[in-house]
């Protein structure tokens, strides 16, 4: 029998092969999972209604089973005080899908499923029955007016709901595939475009989507001059010997101090240290209550920037040491001073890899939520910081993040099962911002280096 | 100018630097050099008269200091910070060293070619253009006569004319070597330091270049830093020996190739050294 040889070229192919095939299944499987349960939360499933053998009735929507029992959706929290049921397949008698069962999200108290019974204008008509539901239908639409519904659970206990707490209605049992498909897309639009509402579990993360990215961008703008600033001075201008190597050295030791850590630097420093002090000079009319020495966007992003300095500084270290002698000599023989040469040489040709340090920078700040817990993010702000009124940005405001939404719906909120759908959605949107804003900085990094070729055929 | 100007004691330990330039002055006087590189030392004590306007050899084994000696010409040393130096180089009579010299200036007036060609990640024109754009030249036409005076002292108008705008880098590595020689000559300097400057190429750009480098001196002074020994004698109105940091004889070219003073001259020139 032949043992294949360890250190063999096959075992090493083998080995490396298998790694890397085995960490593309793991990336494909998490983008799988977090995308298709993400985005099948949006789908307006049928609700089934159930009659028991004891008699009992139940409505809800079916969302997997377990050794026998099944699980339903069954909504309504404000009559059942739950959202969630088990119920043995064997103990079901009947399963129906009455056309007439309505699915309503409320701005409190999470979805109602039931039926309609009567309908209140403003007029003060009582409308009952097929004619209820088109004024109803109609008033969806913006057609027309009307004040409350009138609404039974299946097991026949009657709810009044204001339509004005209605964040969206409709009969899933009555819609074909393309209903079914509109209803999916305003769906995920409404989760876009909406403010949070009900506790977080239901709405949109409209302001977490605004606030990472408005955070990301403010990090950018000050961590790209400092990283570039500080690896051009320790690379072009310091002289080198043994303490330009111990701060690069500590510099690349910056990068693996716990993100926790520069939270609470943050804290100290900006919120407390600089924050308190802004307050005290400018804001003194408002204290106590704090302007800037409370966490807010501006803290967040200067505490992200610190995080991701050295990503910058590494990325732009290298580039600048990739651009070869031959061509400072070049340009200094040609009478150019050491800044000529920096500005038009050596900088141009580290462009890219400036711009892959920023890209990185990116991506490791919109994903960090630890830091942020203490230096300003807010579990619900539903007010953008962006807005009309002079300052116009509001650096100073509390703000929502992706990632920390993320984390608030799955372990902080009142029903974490009921938002765990909702968390594999808040998951998709931030692999896709995170995604999105590399794109933007590759496609810009690309436009760069093209900008620089064309610079040379123009 | 004559031998005469040499010291007693230089002119006793090299006799062969009796160097007389009966039509021309000399460029550069250096006098009583000596680099080292970390202590370590490079150039001993070196003296010699570059002549204006004519073609000046360095040639020697490897490590022998020629292009440590051209390099302390345009000051590129000043970069590194473990080169330490002593004795004096005279441009023209002043001191390069002295301490109201613009280095950027002095470079601008002493050029320099490599080894390998280095054009910059730029247009032909742009590359050009670079060093007469730093000397604060900004009109457009002014500029395109400069390029176009450039490309054809460097021989290499004809060939990129049809496209200035071309990435330097798509020409050949001769040609990217005319390039860079226009680029230099672009400045309009005094003086034209070339290290090695054909060794990386094949020997019909070799031959281009040569021919170039023997037209040139009409306008400018040049030194050449050679491996070459049958490049040093074509070219070259002078020939410098080096050998182990020290100059081991300084003659006219043909003196220096038919009839050297010297055994260890005759022993590198023959090739039985090296």
């Amino acid at each position: 029998m032949r043992i294949p040889r360890v250190g063999g070229d096959g075992v090493w192919r083998w080995l490396s092969g298998a790694c890397v095939a085995l960490s593309l299944l793991a990336v494909v499987a998490l983008l799988v999972l977090v995308v298709t349960r993400g985005l099948a939360h949006f789908w307006p499933a049928d609700i089934e209604q159930l009659t028991l053998d004891d008699g009992q009735r139940i409505a809800g929507i079916a969302r997997g089973s377990e050794a026998g029992e099944q699980r339903y959706f069954t909504a309504n929290r404000d009559l059942d005080g739950e959202v969630w049921r088990w119920v043995e397949t064997q103990a079901i008698e009947r399963r129906e899908t009455p056309p007439e069962l309505l699915y309503a999200e409320r701005r409190d108290w999470g979805p109602f499923i039931g039926r309609l019974t009567a309908l209140e204008t403003p007029a003060g008509e009582r409308l009952q029955g097929a004619e209820a539901e088109r004024r109803l239908r109609r008033a969806l639409a913006g057609d027309a007016e009307v004040t409350t519904l009138h609404v039974r659970n299946v097991e026949g206990r009657a709810l009044e709901v204001e339509f004005a707490q209605v964040a969206s209605l409709s009969w899933p049992n009555r819609m074909d595939i393309g209903d079914k498909l509109a209803a999916w897309g305003h769906g995920v639009w409404r989760f876009l475009s909406e403010a949070p509402s009900d506790g977080n579990t239901g709405g949109g993360v409209w302001p977490a989507i605004f606030g990472t990215l408005l955070m990301v961008i403010l990090m950018s703008l000050v961590v790209t001059p400092f990283g570039v600033l500080a690896a051009l001075y320790l690379n072009e201008v310091a002289r080198q010997g043994p303490l330009t190597r111990l701060v690069r050295i500590a510099v690349r030791n910056l990068a693996g101090v716990p993100s926790i850590v520069y939270g609470v630097f943050g804290l100290g420093v900006f919120v407390y240290g600089l924050g308190g002090h802004l307050d005290s000079w400018f804001f003194a009319e408002r204290l106590p209550s704090p302007t800037f020495g409370t966490g807010g966007l501006l803290w967040a992003s200067l505490t992200l920037a610190l995080l991701t300095l050295p990503v910058v500084i590494v990325a732009t270290e290298e580039g600048l040491a990739r651009v070869p002698v031959a061509l400072r000599e070049g340009s200094l023989a040609l009478g150019a001073t050491r800044f000529e040469t920096l500005r038009r040489v050596v900088v141009p040709m580290a462009l890219p890899s400036m711009l892959t340090g920023v890209i990185l920078a990116v991506a490791r700040a919109a994903g960090e939520v630890a830091p942020l817990m203490l230096v300003g993010v807010a579990k619900l702000a539903p007010e953008i910081p962006v807005d009309g009124e002079f300052p116009y940005l509001h650096l100073d405001s509390k703000f929502m993040h992706l990632g920390y939404h993320l984390f608030d719906l799955g372990f902080a909120s009142r029903d974490a099962e009921a938002a765990m759908p909702l968390v594999f959605a808040t998951a998709t949107l931030l692999v896709v911002v995170i995604v999105v804003l590399n794109l933007t900085a590759i496609i810009l990094r690309h436009h760069l280096r093209a900008r620089h070729r064309a610079l040379e055929h123009s | 100018m004559s031998a005469a100007s040499f010291s007693a004691a230089e002119t006793q330990r090299f006799s062969s630097a009796v160097v007389d330039f009966p039509s021309t002055s000399s460029c550069f006087d250096i006098e009583a050099l000596s680099l080292a590189y970390e202590g370590k030392p490079a150039l001993r004590d070196l003296t010699l008269r570059v002549p204006r306007h004519r073609v000046t050899a360095f040639i020697g084994p490897s490590g022998c200091g020629k292009s440590t000696l051209l390099r302390g010409l345009n000051r590129l040393h000043d970069l590194n910070d473990q080169v330490t130096r002593n004795g004096h180089i005279r441009l023209e009579g002043q001191d390069i060293h002295g301490r109201d010299v613009d280095v950027a200036e002095l470079r601008r007036r002493v050029g320099m070619v490599f080894q390998t060609p280095n054009p910059f990640p730029m247009s032909i024109y742009e590359n050009v253009a670079y060093g007469v754009r730093l000397q604060g030249v900004k009109r457009k036409r002014e500029l395109d006569e400069i390029v176009e005076w450039a490309l054809q002292s460097a021989a290499l108008w004809e060939e990129v004319k049809a496209d200035l705008h071309a990435s330097a880098w798509t020409l050949s590595g001769g040609q990217q070597q005319r390039l860079v020689i226009a680029r230099t000559l672009a400045v309009r300097p005094d003086v034209l330091l070339l290290d090695e400057p054909a060794s990386a190429l094949d020997p019909i750009s070799t031959l281009k270049i040569e021919e170039l480098i023997r037209g040139l001196k009409s306008q400018l002074t040049l030194i050449l830093v050679t491996h070459n020994m049958q490049q040093a004698a074509r070219v070259s109105d002078y020939t410098a020996f080096l050998h182990a940091g020290e100059l081991v004889e300084y003659a006219p070219t043909d003196t220096l190739f038919t009839n050297p003073r010297l055994r260890r001259t005759e022993d590198y020139i023959t090739g039985r050294v090296g």
